[in-house]
């Protein structure tokens, strides 16, 4: 039983009883900064920053917008850093760092899309339309809806990981070109944020107004690009220790 | 620890799938020359240790040598001295006997020349020169199996693993394995053959290991053994009354 | 000691082509499903000659792509069920010869297909396919999603689900190559201005080589325990 046990423990990582404690102080400190964070946010991106001449109240959306899709790229890398240091530890714990950076990237990437949506639906008069950065959106969110696909397909919980990474670390092709096409693609009608827009873009999102919309838009993006992702990946890695703890446990109590 | 006379090595091999390590730090050496039958529950860890020896696998924690050279570091220098059967043909239904063992012996990089003259014996030894043009889906289980073994012979591997190769096989066809498996351990090759048969294991191997509990329970040559020595020390090891 | 790497991969390439010699089974299936989609859509889109011209490019890349997806599937199911994949593993060959090998063979299996479906879909929709640029940005559309589809089906393979998971994992990370490639197609056989549509062709060009270095280095991660 002893050296059962002692297999146990070198196959079973140490850390993850770790995380099983009780709320770290520093996650505790982050969340409340977090949640500080996002009332500030809002109260910036509602009540601070003026009202947008052209496109009036609804331009506020875009304070939300942008930056949420920084959050989604955020929480994607960190898939793809999981899935690289996973294939080359093999140590579970990246691929919990993967999973989570999958499921938050993902719930970024809907709120960046339906905040765009909403804000179409008066500048450019549609909901949705097949415009080369929609699509490439679109396309992105469909490929981790297929990765958690996948992820359930697979049984055996070794290959289950190791495929993961593998595609985790593909699938950020697809993140990467929804970034750079309007770059490469002028023919996108998207406004571009940073630098000069496509000469066909309509409605803008340009930086030319007053100090209220860069302060607004900087507080923003670092609630939204880096606070809330980071915290809420830190929530989930804990959610899913949780459940492999419980995974272990059962298992050793099998084994007796 | 390293005998003089070893070929393969295992110290301190952990395999893990997940949660359930299948090898919990197995020490094991097969000398040269030895045929050995390697026993085990089913989940046992048999066919696990023939895939990590093979380089199939990548072990979790430990150490592997075969011939000298270390795995997973040098697997290119061990895949090229080891030869493996399965349970599973490993062939092309769809190419005739002498198209599979072109395209292996391509793989093992065989000059031309003698690659024809190697698949000749080989198909000659395994019975099978007269049907050497027809299509492997054609053939019985045992016809396949055969070939299987000259294919895993082709580039004349120091070390032959075998994975249950008597699966689906009947009298006649176990009865033809069994000559094959003899001669080619005359010839010096070494064997190692995960099994769940104990007849075979008694009376054709020179060795017998049985895994417990993912470590070397038993290990005896089989001249001390009669089948039913070893059906009682194989239930007395692994809590099972037979071997399957 | 180890077989070296062209030499391992054309060994692939021709065993791949002398099986599909001796059972015609990847073409038969592919041609075949490829007619009847071509059929489908010309009666499910009742084209004009204007809606053809735009609606074309699509028809022709929708059906290359699912045909491959098939192919792609026998392809390793092949290599799966009998364990060759195994016995391609225990050779002293590299790993990325083996990518390089199935890669090549898919690879002309779907150009094949696109190649045959070219002359076939002129005298069907009546409009020439038979450029010079159409069949660049064939060979560069086909490299793209041959190349995710082969590191992607020896995954799928493995596993419970197999066949219908393949087209799911596969068609996201394949659409970014096939939205440049029927953009590609639409401008050419639209007869659009060269500096109108270059970017595409070059834009796949870039994705091809991404998709081509990430799978070389993943693929030892998708066959190895």
């Amino acid at each position: 039983m002893s050296a059962a046990n002692q297999i146990s423990a070198s196959v079973r990582p140490v850390d993850v009883a770790v995380e099983t404690r009780p709320l770290p102080r520093l996650l505790a400190g982050l969340t409340v900064v977090t949640i500080l964070g996002v009332i500030a946010g809002l109260y910036m991106a509602l009540v601070y920053a003026g009202t947008d001449i052209d496109q009036g109240d609804v331009q506020r959306l875009f304070y939300i917008h942008m930056p949420a899709f920084f959050g989604a790229f955020l929480a994607f890398g960190a898939t793809v850093i999981g899935g690289i240091m996973y294939l080359r530890t093999r140590h579970e714990k990246w691929d919990v760092l993967a999973v989570s950076g999958v499921e938050i990237g993902m719930a970024f990437a809907i709120i960046n899309l339906v905040t765009g949506s909403i804000w179409a639906r008066p500048i450019w008069n549609t909901w949705w339309t097949w415009d080369p950065r929609l699509t490439s959106e679109a396309i992105m969110v469909l490929t981790y809806a297929a990765y958690m696909m996948l992820r359930n397909g697979i049984e055996n919980p070794e290959q289950r990981r190791r495929f993961s990474a593998v595609y985790g670390i593909l699938a950020f092709v697809t993140v990467i070109v929804t970034l750079v096409i309007i770059r490469i693609r002028p023919d996108t009608i998207h406004p571009a944020v940073i630098g000069a827009s496509p000469q066909n873009a309509q409605g803008t999102f340009e930086l030319q107004a007053t100090p209220g919309v860069s302060a607004a838009l900087g507080v923003n993006m670092l609630v939204w690009g880096l606070l809330l992702p980071v915290t809420l990946l830190w929530y989930r890695i804990r959610l899913e220790n949780f459940a492999l703890h419980v995974d272990a446990l059962k298992a050793r109590l099998l084994e007796r | 620890m390293t005998a003089p006379d070893a070929i393969i090595q295992t110290h301190a091999l952990v395999k893990a799938f997940g949660l359930q390590p299948v090898l919990r730090r197995l020490d094991l050496s097969i000398n040269r020359g030895d045929y050995v039958a390697l026993l085990s529950p089913n989940g046992g860890g048999k066919s696990t240790l023939l895939r990590l020896l093979a380089g199939l696998s990548k072990p979790t924690s430990g150490r592997i040598t075969v011939g000298g050279w270390e795995l997973p570091a040098e697997a290119a220098a061990v895949r090229a001295q080891i030869g493996m059967v399965s349970h599973k043909v490993l062939l092309y239904e769809n190419l005739s006997a002498r198209e599979n063992l072109r395209f292996f012996a391509r793989l093992y990089n065989l000059p031309r020349a003698e690659a024809e003259a190697r698949i000749e014996t080989l198909l000659k030894r395994v019975g099978l020169a007269r049907r050497q043009h027809d299509l492997v889906r054609t053939y019985s289980r045992g016809m396949q199996q055969r070939l299987s073994i000259a294919r895993a012979l082709l580039h004349d591997p120091h070390v032959l693993l075998f994975d249950e190769p008597y699966t689906g096989l009947d009298q006649d066809a176990s009865r033809a394995l069994d000559e094959l498996l003899a001669e080619a351990h005359d010839e010096g090759h070494t064997i190692v053959m995960a099994t769940h048969d104990l007849n075979r294991a008694a009376t054709l191997a020179s060795r017998v290991v049985i895994l417990a509990r993912g470590a070397v329970g038993f290990d005896r040559p089989s001249a001390e053994l009669t089948p039913a020595s070893l059906a009682a020390a194989y239930s007395e090891v692994t809590g099972m009354v037979t071997a399957r | 000691m180890k077989t070296p790497f062209l030499h391992s991969v054309a060994s692939i390439v021709r065993k791949d082509l002398l099986v599909e010699l001796r059972s015609r089974e990847l073409i038969t299936s592919m041609a075949l499903f490829a007619l009847l989609s071509i059929l489908i859509f010309s009666f499910a889109l009742e084209l004009d000659r204007i809606a053809r011209e735009e609606a074309i490019a699509g028809v022709l890349w929708v059906t290359v792509v699912f045909a491959s997806v098939l192919g792609l599937n026998r392809s390793m199911a092949m290599e799966r069920d009998q364990g060759n994949l195994d016995a391609m593993l225990l050779a002293p060959i590299d790993r990325s010869a083996i990518f390089a090998g199935k890669l090549a063979g898919n690879l002309v299996f779907s150009l094949v297909v696109g190649l045959a479906l070219l002359p076939l879909m002129t005298v069907l929709y009546n409009r020439s396919l038979l450029e010079g640029w159409l069949l660049v940005v064939l060979l560069l559309g086909a490299t793209g999603f041959s190349t995710v589809g082969t590191l992607l089906a020896t995954m799928t393979v493995q596993t419970r689900a197999r066949e219908s998971l393949l087209p799911i994992v596969m068609l996201p990370i394949a659409l970014p190559v096939l939205l440049a490639a029927v953009r590609a197609s639409t401008s050419i056989l639209t007869g659009s201005p060269f500096e109108d549509w270059i970017a595409w062709p070059q834009i796949l060009l870039v994705l091809d080589v991404i998709y081509l270095v990430l799978c070389f280095l993943l693929f030892e991660f998708v066959i190895e325990e």
